[in-house]
């Protein structure tokens, strides 16, 4: 299994882990059963992510994933963090190994939800 | 660097390494030849067959060099179900086998062959009145591994034995982690087959043995010159042989020893981790487990991430997380002895050996609680189990 040095990196040292209080919008993704289970908290201000933590059981490369995405999501409005793909998730980090690339699906997965919880919140309003 | 993957493999000693050099460049005859360097390299062939059939305790004819316990599997089960082909073709091993073993009996269930899978306990034991009712009439080879290379359980390989012995059906183990670690005595009371491994006990890799015991037979796995009183074709790897077998003759001078050392290692770093972490279970049979294998799954983070934060540390263990395995399913031998998914998934495999210290055993004890700490603060499932 060979990861990339920016993986390893963001293993290490991921950024914006954590929970977040009385959130806007959730979601988990994953299965416990598969080894990989991804939360995503946000915080949204005038369609915004204003914040954004993420909690995750699973591999290496699901907790580098989980905070990439985090990162590249924190600050963007809603539409604009829809658009984030795996694939930009995977590049960022110079590459996944192939039986790893489901992590880079799974916190696309975990953005996608948690933005479309706080649309279903909003709109219960 | 803190080297915790004995199980794995093992460096090689620098006995082992001293007593092969010979064989590369300075006699490098083929064993086969008729000419003096190539007697001389027989000899030593014929030396180390008797070293690793002492350690065994069989005779120095019973022992057949092959590549590797890999081999020694294959050989064995194809062996013995292409010699007994006529009489049956169901072949009985466990849900705990090593991938030599299990993916050896999947390639002969998709020529026609039955396979039945013993069920373990909780300790990874098998089940003796399952195998006992498992015996039918076209029954021909049982297969059971000596110890488990993950969780370490031994398993009661003499009533294994008496069992095949009783009802007329061949008898392999795989002893690939028990050779070296265990004292073996192979007679005719024990099995009728068992592999070894070199590089499991300080010797070089890509040699080991399989026992077949005097007045069995099986056809030869692998074919050509005749090597091996013509039952393992292939020119003789005299520099690996001589290695394996002085690395034989090593362990048996020490293994009492090394068995009290490093098992009172394994016993004060089990003692320390159990009582830092919480939420963690020992694998295994309490008692009858390698003195060197510590398996732990530790609930609530998964297995590859651990293996990852030790490696920055420099300590090398394995884990049978999915993750490691590049599939999506964690360890078979922690599914079969009863554990869910998302717990096997935590596993930590810390196997230790010859060369551990008391040093290392306080480096990997200070250093996994904190690692065990920082992955559970990212984990969502010991976030929830905190505020309930």
């Amino acid at each position: 299994m060979e990861y990339t040095d920016k993986v390893c990196e963001y293993f290490r040292n991921p950024k914006n882990m954590g929970r977040i209080e009385n959130p806007d919008g959730v979601s988990t993704v994953g299965n416990p059963i598969c080894g990989d289970v991804m939360k995503i908290y946000i915080k949204v201000r005038d369609d915004r992510i204003e914040d954004i933590k993420f909690e995750t059981f699973g591999c290496g490369a699901a907790i580098a994933t989980s905070s990439v995405v985090t990162e590249l999501a924190k600050g963007k409005t809603l539409q604009e963090a829809e658009k984030i793909s795996n694939r930009e998730v995977v590049d960022f980090l110079g590459g996944l190994p192939p039986v790893k690339k489901h992590c880079s699906l799974l916190a696309e997965d975990g953005l996608k939800a948690a933005i479309k919880n706080y649309r279903e919140k909003k709109g219960a309003k | 660097m803190v080297y915790m993957d004995y199980n794995a493999t093992t460096p090689c000693d620098k006995r082992v390494v001293e007593s092969m050099l010979p064989y590369f460049s300075e006699n490098f005859a083929n064993a086969s030849s008729v000419y003096q360097p190539a007697r001389a390299a027989r000899k030593a062939v014929e030396e180390a067959r008797e070293k690793v059939a002492s350690l065994a305790g069989c005779l120095p004819e019973e022992i057949f060099f092959t590549s590797g316990g890999t081999e020694s599997d294959n050989w064995a089960i194809v062996g013995a179900a292409l010699k007994l082909e006529a009489r049956g073709k169901h072949i009985i091993t466990s849900r705990v086998e090593h991938h030599a073993v299990i993916n050896t009996c999947k390639a002969l269930a998709r020529k026609g062959y039955r396979i039945t899978y013993l069920p373990v306990d909780s300790h990874g034991v098998v089940d003796l009145s399952k195998l006992e009712a498992s015996i039918k009439k076209d029954t021909v080879l049982v297969s059971v591994m000596y110890a488990n290379n993950e969780i370490g359980t031994i398993q009661p390989v003499g009533k294994i034995a008496e069992l095949a012995r009783s009802r007329g059906v061949l008898f392999h183990t795989d002893a690939v982690q028990a050779f070296g670690k265990l004292p073996l005595r192979l007679d005719k009371n024990g099995p009728d087959m068992a592999s070894f491994s070199a590089h499991k006990l300080y010797g070089p890799k890509g040699v080991g043995a399989l026992y077949i015991r005097k007045g069995v037979s099986i056809p030869p796995f692998i074919k050509g010159g005749g090597q091996e009183k013509g039952r393992r074709s292939g020119t003789t790897n005299v520099a690996g042989i001589v290695g394996f077998g002085r690395a034989a003759e090593i362990v048996a001078a020490e293994m009492d020893a090394d068995i009290e050392r490093v098992g009172n290692l394994r016993d004060i770093l089990e003692k320390r981790i159990m009582e830092t972490i919480p939420e963690i279970v020992v694998n295994g049979h309490p008692e009858n487990r390698l003195h060197n294998t510590l398996n732990v799954c530790i609930r609530y983070i998964e297995g590859e991430s651990i293996l990852m934060s030790l490696d920055f540390e420099g300590i090398c263990a394995s884990s049978g997380s999915a993750c490691t395995s590049g599939s999506l399913e964690p360890s078979h031998v922690l599914l079969a002895i009863g554990l869910p998914h998302e717990v096997a998934h935590g596993s930590l495999r810390l196997s230790l050996g010859r060369y551990n210290t008391m040093e290392d055993v306080e480096k990997v004890s200070s250093v996994l609680p904190g690692i065990v700490d920082r992955l559970r603060q990212i984990s969502p499932f010991w976030n929830e189990k905190k505020t309930g």
